[in-house]
């Protein structure tokens, strides 16, 4: 069985990154391929990212309240690229409020801080090998 | 045959200590701070001297005001700042009525990394961390109906603090207010923005440059102003132990020091305003020493190091700010705990001027009844506790005594490290504290995960329904009202002077001039912070960083 590959990205302006490399390390150790885009990506560069490396997942890590701007755009850019089977999450400050209105558009796991690591690693790990 | 004789603490190990254990074993087999360091049973007059100088006294450790805050209290100095120019400076009328004395703005995102509202990047970012402040028009609404000269302001602006901080003195001259008496502090700090924070913008030698300017422009135009406030917070918040926290700052202000001094400033000239500013955790003790090593440190760097002569030099002021890393988005209550905790350490600690964090801020940014409960919170400790009274009251206690020199070793240890690597500008570009301050907060997670270290409420003691709280959510009608605004600014101001103070300004980053006085020339003509970053990234360029992890 192919390693599950793993696109780590933190869009917007924000650059608290302990979050997204924190986790980054956590999939690795957990037996994934992931690769970290680093700080101040586009939903452009993300996408292009997701499709040179073939990735299984997009992890976005948003603290700003960006999310809204951001996680629409990325989905659209998802759907016009015929990405669809990408599993995409998004870890970080999400109010509540906005948690049904990610899921409308396609973002499948919401990850709201104190999660543990294991739960992340089981969702990803259940969602992308059902899908194998 | 030879005997030695038993010291108190054996004969208390073998007399008292080993039948209770025998009785009642320990709850586990090693105790360590929330860094990880050992921490022993009990410490004696063998593990530490407990004869150190008074308050007030080289090297200061505890200490730097002989009278503690029998004289004066800390500041009460809380950080706000969201939406436009105007929902914040309700905010602070608001905060100055309640008792508070000092103003602290927080920026928003676009301003931090000087970008427009309407640059692509700032899309759906303008108002939600901080205030947006894009041109000099922004400044004054902050400030309309605040006296700047009868107050201290803080403002957290790193990467364009020269622009930002010309801005607040050409509204201090608006006002009629003498820049030779203006108090307040500009966080400046470059360097942690590299290492933790990452909200750069130019690579770090012409970041320190404009630094170095701030330095000689102040130190003649505005010497009661703080022009560097050396930020342990940030490093901390990224997963620094306290250890890595306390030495990567003080290495960071021995960076700048080594670097006012290349520039031709004498020491005893600029020292005295640069300030700290650290991070109130939650290990109570270990945040103690981390304070009082803190001030010996840097008394003795100053003095040995750098030949400083002025007591003023020597001694180390900083601000504080409980943990946000700390905070739990459940059961919010909690956190109003935590920090009153961790700011009793700060106070006992030494601290010159105090933010303490709101219960709702893992969740948003703050209510203002959060904000106003987190601002009591310090009062209480300031006039019910009865802490203030005694100018050190744990100073003495040989656990605290032996915390602080150990922490004083590390950190030597790392200077040195650094020091090998030819300073701290070229230990970041190796990426060197990045690497470290990774480590630890990996190390963290897991000990979180296996339980090792407790958060009440996430890793244990959780309950299902633990989250209702009031939450600030901020909209889009502050972007769509800073957009307007700066649509406005540009049809109506002079361009032609624009272009000729940016022009100007651009052409000084190509030279050696001190950039402040172009900087408050663009100002003043209404260039917005976009325009001046703008001129200056044409210049130096823009850095980019290799991410570790």
């Amino acid at each position: 069985m192919r390693k599950i590959r793993v696109i780590i990205a933190k869009p917007g302006l924000d650059g608290h990154d302990r979050g997204a490399k924190v986790i980054a390390r956590a999939l690795r150790d957990a037996g994934m391929e992931v690769i970290y885009t680093g700080l101040r990506q586009t939903p452009e560069q993300i996408v292009t990212a997701a499709l040179q490396e073939d990735a299984d997942v997009i992890g976005l890590s948003i603290l700003s309240g960006a999310h809204n701007h951001i996680a629409p755009r990325l989905m659209d850019l998802i759907r016009a690229n015929h990405l669809d089977d990408v599993l995409v999450v998004i870890g970080g400050i999400i109010p509540d409020v906005d948690v049904p209105k990610l899921k409308d558009i396609g973002v499948k796991g919401i990850f709201q801080p104190g999660t543990p690591m294991q739960e992340i690693i089981d969702f990803i790990n259940g969602h992308v090998r059902a899908l194998q | 045959m030879k005997t030695t004789a038993e010291t108190a603490r054996e004969r208390w190990e073998r007399e008292t200590l080993a039948p209770a254990l025998k009785q009642s074993p320990e709850r586990r087999s090693e105790f360590t701070t929330i860094s990880g360091v050992p921490v022993a049973r009990l410490y004696t007059q063998e593990d530490a001297a407990t004869d150190v100088p008074g308050p007030g006294a080289f090297p200061y450790t505890r200490g730097i005001h002989a009278t503690g805050y029998r004289g004066r209290l800390w500041t009460l100095r809380q950080f706000a700042g969201f939406g436009t120019p105007e929902d914040t400076n309700a905010r602070y009328k608001a905060l100055l009525g309640a008792g508070g004395t000092g103003l602290s703005v927080a920026f928003d995102l676009p301003t931090l990394m000087g970008r427009d509202p309407d640059h692509e990047l700032s899309l759906g970012e303008t108002g939600k961390c901080g205030v947006n402040v894009t041109s000099l028009a922004d400044m004054e609404t902050l400030f309309d109906g605040i006296r700047v000269a009868d107050i201290t302001t803080s403002m957290t602006i790193n990467s364009p603090a020269a622009m930002i901080f010309a801005m607040y003195l050409v509204v201090a001259e608006r006002q009629g207010a003498d820049w030779k008496t203006l108090s307040g502090t500009i966080q400046n700090d470059i360097l942690k923005e590299f290492i933790a924070q990452k909200e750069y913008i130019f690579p770090p030698r012409p970041s320190m440059r404009l630094i170095t300017d701030i330095f000689g422009f102040c130190t003649r135009e505005t010497p009661r102003w703080n022009t560097i406030s050396v930020s342990g917070y940030h490093i901390r918040e990224a997963g620094a132990t306290a250890l890595q926290e306390l030495a990567f700052t003080l290495g960071d202000g021995l960076e700048y020091v080594r670097w006012g001094v290349d520039a031709g400033l004498d020491v005893d000239a600029f020292v005295p305003r640069m300030s700290f500013f650290f991070n109130a955790h939650s290990d109570f003790f270990e945040e103690l020493a981390k304070y009082r090593a803190a001030r010996t440190l840097w008394a003795r760097a100053m003095r040995d190091r750098f030949g400083a002569r002025s007591d003023r030099s020597w001694k180390l002021r900083f601000h504080s700010q409980t943990a946000g890393v700390s905070l739990t988005a459940q059961q919010p209550y909690n956190n109003v705990v935590r920090t009153a905790l961790q700011a009793l350490s700060a106070v006992l600690g030494g601290t010159n001027s105090l933010h303490t964090n709101s219960l709702d801020e893992a969740l948003a940014l703050p209510t203002a009844e959060a904000a106003t409960l987190a601002l009591r919170t310090q009062q209480i400790i300031a006039h019910e506790c009865g802490v203030t009274g005694e100018v050190d009251p744990l100073g003495g206690s040989y656990f605290v005594e032996k915390l602080t020199r150990d922490m004083e070793a590390g950190s030597l240890a790392y200077f040195d490290e650094i020091d090998r690597m030819g300073g701290m500008v070229d230990a970041i570009e190796r990426g060197f504290p990045q690497r470290e301050i990774s480590e630890s907060a990996y190390r963290f997670q897991q000990a979180l995960e296996r339980r090792d270290k407790v958060i009440v409420g996430v890793n244990d003691f959780a309950q299902p329904d633990g989250r209702a709280v009031e939450t600030l959510y901020i909209d889009e009608t502050a972007s769509r009202t800073q957009l307007q605004k700066l649509d406005h600014l540009r049809r109506t101001r002079d361009d032609d002077r624009v272009n000729r103070t940016i022009d100007a300004l651009r052409a000084g980053a190509r030279g050696t001039a001190n950039l402040m006085p172009l900087i408050l020339d663009a100002v003043r003509a209404y260039a917005t912070l976009g325009e001046m970053c703008d001129a200056l990234r044409e210049v130096w360029g823009e850095y980019e960083e290799t991410p570790v992890f």
